[in-house]
């Protein structure tokens, strides 16, 4: 099944050499065993730049198998420069199917997103991380940020909230939102919007994170609780939008707005393109 | 386990600091009470600063003891507990002024997140009392209130002082430890801060130790004095008493030194 099963010869299955998959796994394992705690890993040189995905596609590269459903989104859509070129680097190193069908997946890579559609047991989720520290804005010593994390003095992260509250009235955070994991460690869900955080709590899918530049990987295991952070008189609230989406008119999806003209013209639709077309697919189908 | 330093808070023994060959400080030996205020003097080099961070735990001494009466009868053996201890200890406990405002207060965040980061970090999630808490003590150290969504970056040398006291204060510690808390400001500012200080410390009958070279400052805010020549104690006593009639030839050499005006 290795250097055999794809078609462009010369490299091995899913990239990486099988020595590296499983440091990477053991990493993992590690990450699934602590929730929350970022493990380090040895990042590889992978052939894209720093900020592309590195972290999230040697994750991917680790665990697929041949049997495998790969299906990869950014900022929700399946059809962007960055989700195209990492779809095709694995069908080119592995042969696995792909899809666009959040259903239909057991593996999802994403940059920005949860899927609208719930994820099952069995599907691993797949984050691309930046910076996976929530507290390095605050505190630049490693070695302090560890042992806050030890002994879980996260007085400070909420001091970036009450700055927030300072200057905007209301916690303004609205991507890479703090959430504590399993009761213990805080953790940064990467740039999803927090939209998204109340999807991780119980949520029966694996969810690993990577990041390729600071070689961190950690995890949210199947129902985990995953608690975002807020004030007792300012509580975690997710965004919400006066119209529904244009296309499907869901109302209970993230929406992007979108300029139409040059004259104030916009339309707001929903992010994630699968969910979108299988609701209008539906709609027409009725 | 029983008490044995009653009343006494804090109870100092033999504690020797050594850098390499070079010493900080040498069998240091001392006892503070409740509300007391203990200045440490010296000339510039002498270990005060050496002794102060060996005792409020942000550095290991090389020998000796630290005990503290934790309030309800009991002595906590401060040099050794488990770190996360000791850092709850230092969080809840101690309160720290830094000669050098940027090493205690946080100078990218505003003066209201550096006053409410301690709440914080026992545990208080409601904004609305960080903020008035912040507000109550930026008051009390006599800051413009106008000011607390400012970043210490833009305040002056007095401001930050004022400032890393509030910070220090609001979770009313019952040990502060000042580190020339007003070297490097001007003399009216200073008076002004010395005159906050003592008010405040007498208000939370919180106990100080104060390091200072300046013996004006030692004899306005302390009852006691304790005088260290090359890391090691020459001579202790109540403060008046120490500079109105030094003994050892050191101490004499500092008492005649201050300006006469």
């Amino acid at each position: 099944m290795l250097a055999g099963c794809n078609p462009w010869g010369g490299y091995n299955f899913a990239y990486l050499d099988e020595d590296t998959k499983r440091m990477v796994r053991r990493a993992l394992l590690k990450a699934v065993a602590i929730p929350g705690h970022q493990i380090p890993f040895s990042s590889r040189e992978m052939p894209l730049p720093y900020g592309w995905g590195t972290g999230g596609i040697q994750v991917t590269a680790s665990i697929i198998g041949p049997a495998d459903t790969l299906k990869v989104i950014d900022q929700g859509a399946d059809d962007t420069t960055n989700a195209v070129s990492i779809r095709q680097f694995f069908t080119r190193t592995t042969g696995v199917a792909t899809t666009e069908k959040t259903r239909a997946a057991t593996i999802i890579q994403t940059r920005h997103r949860i899927p609208e559609t719930p994820l099952r047991a069995g599907q691993i989720m797949v984050y691309q991380v930046p910076l996976p520290e929530p507290l390095r804005v605050l505190e630049a010593r490693e070695v302090e940020t560890r042992k806050m994390h030890a002994y879980q003095e996260y007085g400070l992260i909420f001091v970036r909230l009450y700055e927030d509250v300072v200057r905007y009235r209301k916690i303004a955070t609205s991507y890479n939102y703090p959430v504590e994991v399993n009761g213990h460690y805080l953790m940064s869900p990467s740039p999803i919007p927090k939209f998204d955080n109340p999807k991780m709590h119980r949520s029966p899918a694996l969810h690993l994170f990577g990041a390729g530049r600071e070689m961190r990987v950690y995890a949210v295991p199947p129902f985990t609780s995953v608690v975002s952070l807020d004030f007792e008189d300012h509580p975690f609230e997710v965004q919400r939008w006066d119209q529904a989406c244009a296309l499907c008119h869901s109302r209970d999806s993230f929406l992007d707005e979108i300029v139409t003209d040059d004259r104030g013209g916009r339309m707001f639709v929903c992010s994630d393109t699968d969910y979108c077309s299988e609701r209008r697919d539906e709609g027409d189908a009725s | 386990m029983t008490d044995p330093y009653p009343s006494v808070l804090l109870c100092v023994e033999e504690l020797t600091k050594f850098y390499g060959r070079r010493t900080g400080c040498r069998n240091v030996s001392f006892q503070l009470w409740p509300g007391e205020v203990l200045a440490i003097v010296g000339e510039s080099g002498s270990g005060k600063t050496t002794l102060l961070r060996c005792v409020s735990g942000l550095m290991p001494p090389s020998s000796g003891s630290v005990h503290l009466s934790d309030g309800s009868g009991r002595t906590i053996d401060v040099l050794t507990l488990s770190e996360a201890q000791r850092r709850k200890l230092i969080r809840s406990d101690f309160g720290f002024v830094h000669q050098d405002a940027h090493e205690g207060l946080r100078m990218g965040i505003s003066a209201g997140a550096n006053t409410g980061e301690r709440l914080m970090a026992i545990g208080v999630r409601h904004f609305g009392r960080i903020r008035a808490e912040s507000l109550s003590w930026l008051e009390r150290v006599e800051m413009d209130l106008s000011r607390i969504d400012d970043l210490p970056s833009a305040f002056s040398g007095g401001m930050l002082q004022r400032l890393q006291i509030a910070r220090n204060l609001i979770t009313r510690p019952r040990l502060l430890f000042l580190d020339e808390p007003t070297g490097g400001l001007d003399v009216s500012v200073q008076a002004r801060l010395l005159d906050l200080l003592r008010e405040l410390v007498e208000e939370l009958s919180a106990s100080v130790i104060l390091v200072t070279h300046d013996l004006t400052v030692a004899r306005l805010l302390s009852h006691r004095l304790v005088v260290m020549q090359k890391g090691e104690v020459v001579e202790t006593g109540l403060t008046d008493q120490v500079l109105d009639d030094p003994q050892h030839s050191h101490t004499q050499l500092l008492v005649s030194s201050i300006l006469q005006t």
